[in-house]
C-alpha cells in the first residue's frame, strides 16, 4: 500500500505543471490514496505472460507519404494566443 | 406531433413532398430551445444566424434527395471543433477559445450532408464526468424531471435531443459518456468501434478508448447518422481501413436465430431492481422474436472500472499537457516564469475533478509505480479483451442494462466520488475491448425515469447491434414517449 503524503502530492502535481495549495494537497492526498486503494484490488489478478493491450486494433505503423502541406496562415494561427509579437507567440523569459 | 417526432427519413418524405422546409426545421429548433432551453440548459453557444443563413440557401437550391442529412439540425458536444464556433470543452480554460480554425472530420462529413448545426452542447469538462455536473458553465437538467441530472459526459447532447431541441446530436464516449447519458434521458446513444469512426478534431481524452458517436430518438435515425460519419480518415491515423455498410438499409426487424449472451456481472450486485426488470422484461421481448439467450460469464468486468481509471486518467495526463496558456486558452497575470506560467494558467484554468484526474494519471505513469499501475491496467484490459472473445466465439451479442440505476437526483452523488465510479461498472469494459455498444430505451423507473437496455456486438459488427436494437425497439413503444417539458411540442 502506497500512502500518499501531502508533499508526494505536491510533487507529482508539479511534473503534471499544477500549481496546488496546502489545503487542496491535503484533500487530493486523502482522495488519491482512496483511488490508489481502488485500483490496488488489480494486484490480484495474475498477469505474469500477458501481454499488454496499449490500441485494441491490430493496426502497426499506418504510413503516409510525406508531402509538405498548406495550413492555416500564421495570422490565422495567432489569433487565439493570449500573448504574441511579431508574428510569434510571446512567452514569459525561459532564462534568468 | 411535434415535427421531431418524426424520424430523418419521415421528414425526408416531407422535404420531398414540399411539405416541409429546411427553413421549417431550423425554425422548430431555435423555436423549441427558446421554450425549453432555460430549463434544460443544454447549449452553451448558439449557431443562429449561420443556420438560418444555411437553411434558406438550402430551400433556395431545393431537396435534391442526394444528402442524407438535408436541412435536419443537429447539435454538437462542446469538444468537437467547428470552424468560426467558440470551443469550450466545458472549461474555463477554453473560455475564450472562440475559433479552432478547422473543422472536425465528422462535422465535415455532416456538412457533406447538409446537416445544419444549431449549437454546441454542454458536457461535463474535458469529458471527465457522468453527470454533466462538472461543465464549469452550468449544470444540464433532464428532461423528464429537471431534478435529476442528464447524465455524462454527453449531457449535454442527451438532453437536447430527449427535449426535441434537435433531432440528432453527437457525443462522444471514452467510458460511457454517450450511452449513459442516453439511457438517463430515454434516447437512443450509439458507441461505435474503435477506430470507426474518425477522431480528428475531437479534443482528446484518453485516445486509446476515446470515440464519437450519434445520439438519437430512433436506431433508424443512429443507423443513418453512423453510415455517414464513419469511414477511414487520413487524418486520423487509428481510423480503420474498413468498408462502412449501408447500416440503415440492413434494419430488417428479424432477430430470428440472433444469439444473445447475457453476463451474470451485468445484472449482479449493484443493479437496482427496476433496472433488472426491464432488462428481464426486454429479454422475454427477444424471446418472443425467435431470438435466444443464455446467461454468461465476463469474469474480469468487476476489474474494468479500476483499469479504465488508471489507464483513462494516464493518457488524459498526457493528452491535457496541450493545455499550457502559449497557443490558446488562458493564461495566469503575474508570473515568474514559463514554468510558473503553465502551472498557474493550468490551475486556474482546470476545474477540482480535472486536476484530480491528472494527478492520478502522473502518479500512475510516475517512475516506480509504472509497473504496478499503468503497466498493469494494461494487462488487465488484455484480459477484459479476451472475456469478451470468449462470448463472442458463441454469441451475437451481449445484452445487459446500460446503468445500474435510472438518473440520480443533482447533486446526490457527486459528493462520493466513488459512488460516481460504480455506475461507470457497465460501460467501460466495451471502451477498455475497442468494441461497439448502444444504448435503447426500455422502459421507466416508478419515478418516471427512463432506463436504457445495452446492447454490445463484436469489432466492427455495428450491423449486429443496430439490427438488435431495431427489432427490439419496434416491437416496444419506449421510444416514441416524450418529456413534458411544458411549451407546444
Amino acid at each position: 500500500m502506497v500512502a500518499l503524503t501531502k508533499e508526494e502530492v505536491k510533487r507529482i502535481a508539479h511534473i503534471a505543471r499544477l500549481a496546488i495549495t496546502d489545503k487542496e494537497a491535503e484533500k487530493f492526498a486523502k482522495e488519491l490514496d482512496t483511488m490508489v486503494g481502488y485500483a490496488q484490488q488489480l494486484a490480484e489478478l495474475d498477469t505474469d505472460g500477458v501481454e499488454p493491450t496499449t490500441y485494441v486494433l491490430d493496426m502497426k505503423n499506418v504510413m503516409r507519404q510525406d508531402e509538405p502541406k498548406t495550413w492555416s496562415s500564421r495570422e490565422a494561427a495567432l489569433t487565439n494566443a493570449p500573448d504574441k509579437q511579431d508574428g510569434q507567440f510571446r512567452v514569459p523569459s525561459i532564462l534568468e | 406531433m411535434a415535427l421531431f417526432d418524426y424520424s430523418i427519413k419521415e421528414i425526408e418524405s416531407k422535404l420531398e413532398r414540399k411539405d416541409v422546409s429546411a427553413s421549417d426545421l431550423v425554425d422548430e429548433s431555435f423555436q423549441r430551445i427558446k421554450e425549453v432551453d432555460d430549463k434544460v440548459q443544454a447549449f452553451l453557444t448558439l449557431n443562429e444566424q449561420e443556420a438560418r443563413t444555411q437553411a434558406k440557401e438550402l430551400d433556395d437550391t431545393g431537396y435534391t434527395g442526394k444528402e442524407k442529412l438535408f436541412g435536419i439540425p443537429v447539435g454538437i458536444k462542446d469538444n468537437i471543433a467547428i470552424k468560426g464556433m467558440p470551443l469550450t470543452c466545458g472549461s474555463q480554460f477554453l473560455r475564450n477559445f472562440d475559433d479552432p480554425l478547422y473543422n472536425a472530420t465528422v462535422i465535415e462529413k455532416l456538412n457533406a450532408q447538409k446537416a445544419i448545426t444549431v449549437g454546441k452542447l454542454n458536457m461535463d469538462e474535458f469529458a471527465m464526468g457522468s453527470s454533466n455536473e462538472n461543465s464549469s458553465f452550468k449544470p444540464t437538467y433532464n428532461p423528464w424531471n429537471t431534478d435529476y441530472v442528464p447524465g455524462g459526459s454527453s449531457g449535454g447532447s442527451a438532453a437536447a435531443v430527449a427535449a426535441g431541441e434537435v433531432l440528432f446530436a453527437l457525443g462522444s464516449d471514452t467510458g460511457g459518456s454517450i450511452r449513459q447519458p442516453a439511457s438517463f434521458c430515454g434516447v437512443v446513444g450509439m458507441k461505435p468501434t474503435y477506430g470507426r469512426v474518425s477522431r480528428f478534431g475531437l479534443t482528446a481524452f484518453a485516445s486509446s478508448l476515446d470515440q464519437i458517436g450519434p445520439i438519437t430518438q430512433t436506431v433508424e435515425d443512429s443507423a443513418r447518422v453512423l453510415e455517414v460519419i464513419a469511414g477511414q480518415d487520413r487524418m486520423d491515423a487509428t481510423s480503420a481501413d474498413r468498408n462502412v455498410p449501408a447500416y440503415s438499409e440492413q434494419l430488417t426487424g428479424d432477430v430470428k436465430g440472433l444469439k444473445i449472451a447475457v453476463p451474470k456481472e451485468y445484472l449482479g450486485e449493484g443493479i437496482s431492481s427496476e433496472v433488472k426488470e426491464a432488462v428481464t422484461n426486454a429479454l422475454h421481448v427477444y424471446e418472443s422474436l425467435g431470438a435466444t439467450w443464455e446467461e454468461v460469464s465476463l469474469p474480469h468486468s468487476k476489474y474494468a472500472v479500476a483499469a479504465y481509471y488508471l489507464l483513462s486518467s494516464s493518457e488524459a495526463s498526457a493528452s491535457l499537457a496541450r493545455f499550457d496558456g502559449v497557443r490558446f486558452g488562458v493564461r495566469a497575470e503575474n508570473t515568474t516564469d514559463m514554468i510558473d506560467m503553465f502551472k498557474k494558467s493550468r490551475s486556474e484554468g482546470f476545474g477540482e475533478e480535472v486536476k484530480r484526474r491528472i494527478i492520478f494519471g502522473t502518479f500512475a505513469l510516475s517512475s516506480g509505480q509504472y509497473d504496478a499501475y499503468f503497466k498493469k491496467a494494461q494487462q488487465v484490459r488484455t484480459l477484459i479483451k479476451q472475456d469478451f472473445d470468449t462470448i463472442f466465439a458463441d454469441y451475437d451479442v451481449i445484452i445487459g442494462p446500460t446503468a445500474p440505476v435510472p438518473a440520480f437526483k443533482i447533486g446526490e452523488k457527486i459528493a462520493d466520488p466513488a459512488t460516481m465510479y460504480a455506475s461507470d461498472m457497465l460501460t467501460t469494459p466495451v471502451n477498455l475491448a475497442g468494441i461497439p455498444a448502444i444504448s435503447v430505451p426500455c422502459g421507466f423507473s416508478n419515478d418516471g425515469l427512463p432506463i436504457g437496455l445495452q446492447i454490445i456486438g463484436k469489432h466492427f459488427d455495428e450491423t449486429n447491434v443496430l439490427r438488435a436494437a431495431h427489432a427490439y425497439e419496434q416491437a416496444t413503444d419506449h421510444h416514441t414517449k416524450r418529456p413534458n417539458l411544458g411549451g407546444e411540442a
